[in-house]
């Protein structure tokens, strides 16, 4: 039983169907749309996952990426009738395409040059979206449902499964990344660039992969975000997006790609809580932030895995 | 010509203020070769701080003045206690870089508990009619901001020049084991860098803000432009980031003024990925002298 808890097919396999099940028996619809904005905000956090914690690379510009993804998902479906699934991969694709521009000259800076270039790249989508988006500052609707096949997905359970799955699947294939020999020398990025450099390998090519595929995730989760919630507004996409990302992240807990879809569950949920204080939110996050980096820097979960431990020990 | 002096007038005048925020970075990259992400939120916080003693307690202007800048200096203080020191010995840039996002969203945060969303605004410095100059208007204010940029020139050069103190922080930033093995004190150097800075940026903040008004989410555009400006003069020479700060000042209204206001902050971050990706050594330096001035 234990080596099954071990084995990361069954522990996702398991993971996902827990989420789902949560869906199927509270059947409200407010908790449902909670539950998928976790998904999306979830598989956007993967891809900085990867980038931070396996290659060691930061970005402050995924906002940039979901942006993009979303309106040009959405600019398809509505104005050039692409089929939304059609929109949704292409716009995908076209936005990890753009990625490459910022990257190959962003990828040769480091630490706080790369923080700060992609927070301009960030910045720079937010401002024009803003001036030049459909509907300027104030966003535009009607955006089309996702469709699988003539299957319009109406419904909440539906989006729900829908954004689980993919997840799922992308989170099984990044986990068996890491376990390949690519994800071994991403660790190694993480640790020693220089040694990675002595060993000859390219080091730049590596970082564009990860970086693209960084934001192929997050383009995608933009482009889902946009066919479920059918209006946008350049306000999603500031850059707090990207600091809750960097939350979800780090408090997830950074050297497991577990880290995502546990602090973005975390992070999206956190509000719900705290609604009363809803006003102070940002003052909320910046002291959770603050603290998770200063004391569990392995993130909340990894820290109260050792507690419960220490406790234990107490016991026997 | 009118017109055109008038923007660069008006240039000058944001120039300014992002070279005050220029050089809060600048000082603490110099000692510590971290950028402080939060510095914008340090120019807001200077602005109502400044607005709270001076409207709501209705002290004088001068008292008002001094004690926002020690405020500054304080909050400088105590980010740099509470959350550099730590981890500082571990030198995760990663980390530390996370660490002043997450200070920057904190500062804002309690800029908001304490004052709310709205915007701020005092009087300048001194009233009067605005001076017109070969037809250009050049608000009072914008002469002090001249006056104090000028002094705070005057200060560095003295201070890193003739003062013992001054002359350890550039050893320090010139090479941090070597300054160590001199028994200067290496801590101390990155404390007095986070006051200073915080005394900097506070200060652009309590000088612009009689003109545009601040609000507690000015900070992160703020910490953009101030950097912007850094890396275009160089990080690492002082005189350098404040040419860069001014520089941006000057273009970013001339482009506001003829081509179309909205591309005025796309610009600023145009220039701040090609200076990035072409010269990170910035305009006044070569790449020798950047990395000769740093690691």
């Amino acid at each position: 039983m234990k080596k099954l808890f071990h084995n990361y097919y069954f522990s996702t396999l398991l993971f996902y169907l827990t989420i789902l099940l949560l869906g199927f028996i509270i059947k409200d619809p407010y908790v449902i749309t909670i539950l998928i904005f976790a998904g999306l905000n979830a598989l956007s956090a993967l891809g900085l996952s990867l980038l931070m914690g396996l290659a060691g690379q930061i970005s402050l510009g995924q906002n940039g990426f979901y942006g993009l993804g979303a309106y040009l998902s959405a600019i398809f479906a509505l104005n050039y009738q692409i089929p939304v699934s059609l929109a949704v991969l292409l716009s995908a694709l076209i936005s990890s395409f753009l990625a490459i521009f910022l990257a190959i000259p962003a990828l040769r800076l480091r630490g706080h040059y790369l923080a700060v270039a992609t927070l301009g790249f960030g910045e720079i989508v937010y401002l024009l979206l803003n001036e030049w988006g459909p509907g300027g500052p104030s966003g535009f609707g009607n955006i089309p449902k996702l469709s699988i096949g003539g299957l319009v997905l109406e419904d909440p359970l539906s989006y729900l499964v829908l954004t689980w799955t993919i997840f799922c699947l992308f989170f099984l294939l990044l986990q068996n990344l890491s376990r390949s020999t690519f994800g071994k020398t991403l660790h190694a990025l993480h640790s020693s660039e220089v040694a990675l450099r002595t060993l000859g390998i390219n080091i730049l090519s590596l970082k564009l992969k990860i970086f693209i595929f960084s934001a192929f995730l997050t383009a995608l989760s933009g482009a889902l975000y946009a066919h479920f919630i059918t209006f946008l507004s350049p306000a999603n996409f500031s850059v707090f997006y990207s600091v809750l990302l960097l939350m979800m992240v780090m408090l997830g807990g950074i050297h497991t790609l577990w880290g995502a879809p546990l602090g973005a569950l975390f992070i999206t949920l956190l509000p719900e809580v705290l609604r009363p204080f809803k006003e102070y939110d940002v003052l909320i996050y910046g002291f959770i932030l603050t603290i998770s980096l200063i004391f569990f820097r392995k993130g909340i979960f990894q820290a109260l895995e050792k507690g419960i431990k220490y406790v234990l020990s107490f016991r026997s | 010509m009118e017109l055109f002096l008038q923007y660069f007038f008006s240039g000058l005048t944001v120039g300014a203020i992002y070279a005050l925020i220029a050089l809060s970075f600048n000082i603490i990259y110099n000692t510590t070769s971290i950028l402080n992400l939060a510095q914008g939120e340090f120019v807001v916080l200077g602005g109502l701080v400044m607005w709270f003693f001076l409207e709501k307690l209705k002290l004088p202007y001068g008292t008002s003045f001094l004690l926002s800048l020690s405020i500054g200096g304080l909050v400088g203080l105590a980010m740099e206690r509470l959350t550099i020191r730590p981890v500082l010995k571990t030198a995760d840039p990663l980390l530390l870089i996370l660490i002043t996002i997450a200070f920057s969203i904190l500062l804002r945060g309690v800029l908001m508990f304490l004052f709310g969303k709205e915007p701020y605004g005092y009087p300048p410095l001194s009233e009067g009619e605005p001076i017109v100059l070969w037809g250009a208007v050049l608000q009072r204010q914008v002469i002090w901001i001249f006056i104090f940029v000028i002094l705070i020139m005057i200060f560095l050069y003295v201070f890193f020049n003739q003062t013992m103190f001054g002359r350890a922080m550039k050893a320090c930033a010139i090479d941090r084991v070597s300054a160590k093995l001199m028994g200067i004190k290496t801590t101390q150097m990155v404390m007095v860098s986070f006051i200073l800075s915080g005394i900097f940026a506070s200060l652009a903040g309590i000088l612009i803000t009689p003109i545009t008004f601040v609000e507690y989410d000015k900070g992160p555009l703020l910490t953009i432009k101030g950097f912007t400006s850094a890396i275009l003069g160089g990080l690492g020479s002082n005189w350098g980031v404040m040419a860069g700060g001014f520089l941006l000042g000057i273009l970013e209204s001339l482009t506001a003024g003829y081509i179309h206001s909205g591309l005025k902050d796309v610009l600023a971050l145009l220039i701040l990925l090609t200076m990035l990706l072409f010269k990170p050594a910035g305009l006044f330096q070569t790449a020798e002298q950047a990395r000769l001035r740093k690691l």
